[in-house]
């Protein structure tokens, strides 16, 4: 058992590289590396949400591959906030918070793919409404 | 196994664990106070109230992830009604997702100011950041009463109501979100950088990202993809 120099429970004392982090926190971090990863996270964001707007609606690229592409804009900038403004990371320290966003993101795809699925199934093979509606007495 | 000599127990351990994958660097022997590692009791308080509160977010996301599904299944049932195509209008939503987008960059900065303990700027930079998620739902409720206006309602059809479910509930987060920021703006000025405040403060930072994580599905799959073919 380690004797430290603080108090790892009280505030005042700087986490240090061996600790868990929570996302949206880092140890020891000045406060110029937040603004420095803040920048870059918004020079991201605005790149990839101006050519999602500028693609959409456009003719630039073949037509139908443009919801495609919307969604891959659309996660490169998720993942550019997780990175750049929530601070998840894959180092050790933030297994946990990595494990936990796998997880929510599996649930999340789950139910999404698994209600178009099921609704489309369900769509195609159901009677047409109004032939249903002639077989009621 | 403390009884090798140092460098022949790092070959050992190179060798067994080249990336040193779940492991720390080398601090003090032994398990760390705090750390939540080994048999030193539960981690840090800070560490605590931010994962419990990244689990809560998760848990947040999984809720809308249900209202898109409802979107993308419920997306052609107009019942005759409008479609997506013709209730989306452009410049709004540009102009709120750059108002978003950019309470989301303040929001940081002012998490900058926190760290720094400067709390002129956090005051400001949170003030910046509610001006600009008022500006967003302002516009948000403008858009819904210029629809109802048209009589475009969410229960003209299970298209609208979809529409307006997803898009309100984000809305609704924003405005919650926007009378917390009020609320931390107040602790911070009477109570300054208390160890709780700044866990609140940990808190405001990851949810008003999510929300600003969650816009991006929104614009992206309600909107943007709404006015294509």
């Amino acid at each position: 058992m380690s004797d430290l120099d603080y108090d790892p429970h009280s505030y005042e004392a700087p986490l240090d590289h061996r600790d868990d982090h929570a996302p949206g926190d880092e140890p020891g971090e000045s406060a110029g590396h937040w603004v420095a990863n803040s920048n870059l996270g918004l020079g991201f964001s605005v790149v990839l949400t101006v050519a999602a707007f500028v693609l959409a609606g456009s003719h630039l690229i073949y037509g139908p591959a443009i919801p495609v592409a919307l969604l891959v804009l659309a996660v490169a900038q998720m993942g550019v906030h997780l990175v750049f403004f929530l601070h998840v990371t894959t180092g050790p320290d933030n297994t946990n918070n990595v494990l936990a966003l796998a997880f929510g993101v599996m649930v999340v795809f789950l139910i999404v793919v698994g209600s178009i699925w099921i609704m489309n199934h369900l769509n195609q093979n159901m009677m047409p409404m109004d032939q249903l509606m002639r077989m009621q007495p | 196994m403390t009884d090798l000599p140092a460098t022949v127990e790092t070959i050992r351990r190179v060798r067994e664990d080249p990336h040193r994958l779940g492991h720390r660097d080398h601090g003090p022997e032994g398990p760390v106070k705090g750390a939540g590692h080994g048999d030193t009791g539960p981690a840090n308080k800070r560490i605590v109230v931010g994962y419990g509160f990244w689990i809560f977010l998760l848990s947040d996301i999984v809720m809308f992830s249900c209202f898109f599904a409802a979107f993308a299944v419920q997306r052609n049932a107009t019942a005759g009604g409008p479609a997506i195509g013709q209730i989306v209008e452009m410049p709004r939503t540009a102009l709120e997702t750059g108002a978003l987008l950019l309470s989301s960059y303040t929001c940081g900065l002012s998490f900058a100011a926190t760290n720094a303990r400067n709390k002129l700027w956090t005051q400001v930079f949170l003030l910046i950041t509610g001006l600009l998620g008022l500006a967003f739902v302002g516009m948000e409720l403008q858009e819904f009463i210029s629809l109802a206006q048209q009589g475009i309602t969410p229960q003209r059809s299970g298209f609208l109501t979809s529409f307006f479910g997803l898009v309100g509930l984000h809305g609704l987060h924003v405005t919650i979100a926007g009378l917390w920021l009020a609320t931390m703006m107040a602790q911070v000025q009477l109570k300054g950088f208390r160890r709780e405040i700044v866990h609140r403060l940990i808190c405001f930072n990851l949810f008003w990202h999510a929300l600003d994580i969650v816009w991006i599905g929104i614009f992206t799959i309600v909107y943007l993809m709404g006015i294509g073919p």
